[in-house]
């Protein structure tokens, strides 16, 4: 089918979308490295020379480098917990027929479609608050004290709120996978003796198996990298700085882009590790 | 043991009645074939005495106990399903064994029934490979496998045999009537393809849009129709159905004749018309002939090889003592 001549054709066509891609990655790419092996203060004398691996060793000795760290682990699992738990059981119930379930659907997909920095804004000031906010009146209607949610609990805060963001897409998906599955695997299940948790242990599971795995790694790619809703609540305050908002701090809070370049490269190196790993499984899961 | 008795059941989707009330015995051992065009509640019948829909009223007994309002897992039916349902995540081993691990047999005796059931089934070799990497007819034979384990009382066939291509489908065909020779568990099986059901069955269920149309053993349907719906359904090729003055002389509303029962001749026939299509087969030569005055064409079948062409004009005389007569109702006249 494909002819030397239609090779070299399709080559050539690709290439513009190749080159741009290419440059759109290295150039930035080689940016951050070059400024990570340098003293770059813009407020503070600007270019001061080579450092060699300074700035390296001074990002990962800081007193801040594991907590963010740990900050990010804690985010990223969480709202992956969250979603996909929640997600799984969300699909099921929006697979069951009911009246109106065009519109529900389309309600549970909605605040996928709000901006990060939106929804987060809308926590915060409208949810969380502890003098005008929702839950605020709930406990007082309790006869409770009102939660200083984002100071109190911060990290479960955020966690809240991005899991509320992610939660419509892992359902998005995870219902689609249902509704792939073939009724009449459920009816054999039932006739074989097996009871509803069962079935759903048995068949309904692992036929979801790579739809999840498919919801975890996109959903990692994007929540390693989360910054709006930790810029517009806590300020990487409470022990909410994960390593992109430590980056952000380094460069534009101490004016030192030699550091956060070198976090850069971290944060790089770390998510290709993580990339490498969770191709690995998607791999072996989309096999079967 | 496994006689199944319906009284009264019947099945309503919304304001659709599916199934209008049906009585129906199905003796312990019988194998009985539920025929009948597409949509004509078969599968419907099926899943009701499954358990997997619910009976809008009436009563199902198997063995004399009703088990109206028991859960399909507790009736002791096992059941193919047409898609054979595999479960795609486990092994052939574990397809089999999953009805006795939900019934919590032990592991010992699982493996002894696998072990049976794999031998009797030829699927030996494949007991550890997933259903994606088996044939259409070896995971027709899992899915059998899978139901025989549980020892029921009772298998239920939806029809097990459409997604088999022609050639398959006779070797499985007579694969399931030495299973039932061998196990004697009454078997229920739900097909459109009346050569299935003619082959098959020790009793045929011809159904109609829920209606019972006849019951009976398959010559029986054969020999003696009950009305012309059956006499048209059973048989192949289909039973010539005339109406008009031809009937007359039998008097009745239509008289049908099956395309084996009509001799054909050089000259002299009762009836003649032109060939249309000669279908020459070496064993049988069926000729669709027009031109007759008897209506539309008619279907004539002739043993061996006849040189009539696209053409030729053929003399037709039915066998007087074959000749079907049926009221303006449809039903059968003796």
């Amino acid at each position: 089918m494909a002819t030397q001549h239609s090779r070299s054709a399709a080559r050539l066509m690709m290439a513009p979308a190749v080159i741009l891609l290419l440059g759109w990655m290295l150039v930035p790419l080689t940016m951050t490295l070059f400024f990570s092996f340098k003293k770059y203060l813009p407020m503070r004398g600007g270019d001061l020379g080579w450092v060699g691996f300074d700035n390296y060793i001074r990002f990962v000795t800081s007193s801040a480098f594991w907590p963010s760290v740990t900050a990010t682990l804690v985010i990223v699992l969480g709202v992956l917990f969250i979603t996909v738990v929640f997600g799984v059981l969300l699909a099921i119930l929006l697979d069951q027929p009911m009246w109106g379930q065009g519109i529900v659907r389309i309600l549970v997909i909605a605040p996928f479609f709000v901006m990060p920095t939106v929804s987060a804004l809308v926590w915060k000031n409208m949810f969380m608050d502890p003098v005008n906010g929702l839950f605020a009146h709930l406990w007082q209607a309790f006869g409770l004290t009102p939660v200083e949610w984002l100071s109190q609990a911060s990290l479960g805060s955020i966690v809240m709120i991005v899991s509320w963001q992610w939660l419509p897409f892992a359902t998005l998906i995870l219902l689609t996978a249902i509704q792939s599955l073939d009724s009449e695997q459920l009816e054999a299940a039932e006739m074989d003796g097996a009871p509803a948790l069962s079935r759903f242990g048995y068949i309904t599971l692992p036929h979801l198996s790579r739809a999840i795995t498919i919801v975890v790694l996109i959903q990692t790619i994007f929540l390693l990298s989360i910054f709006a809703e930790i810029f517009v609540t806590t300020q990487g305050s409470f022990g909410t700085c994960t390593l992109t908002y430590l980056i952000y701090q380094r460069v534009l809070e101490s004016q030192n882009i030699g550091l956060g370049s070198a976090g850069g490269i971290y944060a790089v190196i770390l998510a290709n590790i993580m990339a490498v790993f969770l191709m690995r499984i998607v791999g072996k899961n989309l096999d079967a | 043991m496994g006689q199944i008795i319906l009284e009264k059941v019947s099945k309503t989707f919304g304001d659709v009645e599916v199934i209008p009330p049906l009585d129906l015995t199905i003796q312990d051992g019988e194998f009985t074939v539920f025929v009948g065009p597409s949509g004509c509640g078969k599968s419907t019948l099926l899943r009701l005495i499954a358990g997997l829909e619910d009976m809008t009223s009436g009563t199902l007994k198997i063995d004399g106990v009703d088990a109206t309002h028991v859960p399909p897992a507790k009736r002791g039916l096992a059941m193919v399903f047409q898609s054979y349902a595999l479960y795609p995540h486990m092994s052939v081993r574990k397809n089999i064994a999953f009805p006795m691990r939900m019934a919590g047999v032990d592991k010992a005796e699982q493996d002894r029934r696998i072990e049976q059931a794999a031998a009797a089934l030829n699927l030996t070799d494949y007991l550890e490979r997933r259903p994606g990497q088996l044939s259409g007819g070896q995971r027709q034979r899992v899915a059998i496998g899978r139901a025989i384990v549980r020892e029921p009382e009772a298998f239920l066939f939806d029809e097990p045999l459409s997604n088999l291509d022609a050639a398959l489908r006779v070797g499985m065909r007579l694969e399931i009537s030495e299973l039932h020779k061998r196990l004697e568990t009454t078997m229920i099986y739900v097909t459109h393809d009346q050569v299935e059901a003619m082959t098959m069955a020790d009793k045929i269920v011809v159904l109609r849009a829920g209606f019972i149309e006849q019951v009976g053993s398959p010559l029986e349907l054969y020999h003696k129709p009950r009305n012309s719906f059956v006499a048209g359904f059973i048989g192949s090729p289909k039973m010539n159905l005339i109406e008009g003055p031809e009937a007359a002389k039998h008097d009745a509303h239509s008289i049908g004749i099956r395309p084996e029962h009509i001799d054909v001749t050089d000259s002299d026939g009762l009836w003649q018309g032109k060939v249309a299509v000669a279908e020459h087969l070496g064993s049988d030569t069926f000729f669709h002939v027009h031109g007759t005055g008897l209506g539309e064409t008619l279907t004539v079948r002739a043993t061996g090889e006849l040189g009539y062409k696209h053409g030729d004009t053929i003399h037709l005389t039915p066998r007087a003592d074959q000749i079907h007569r049926f009221d303006a109702s449809g039903l059968r006249m003796e």
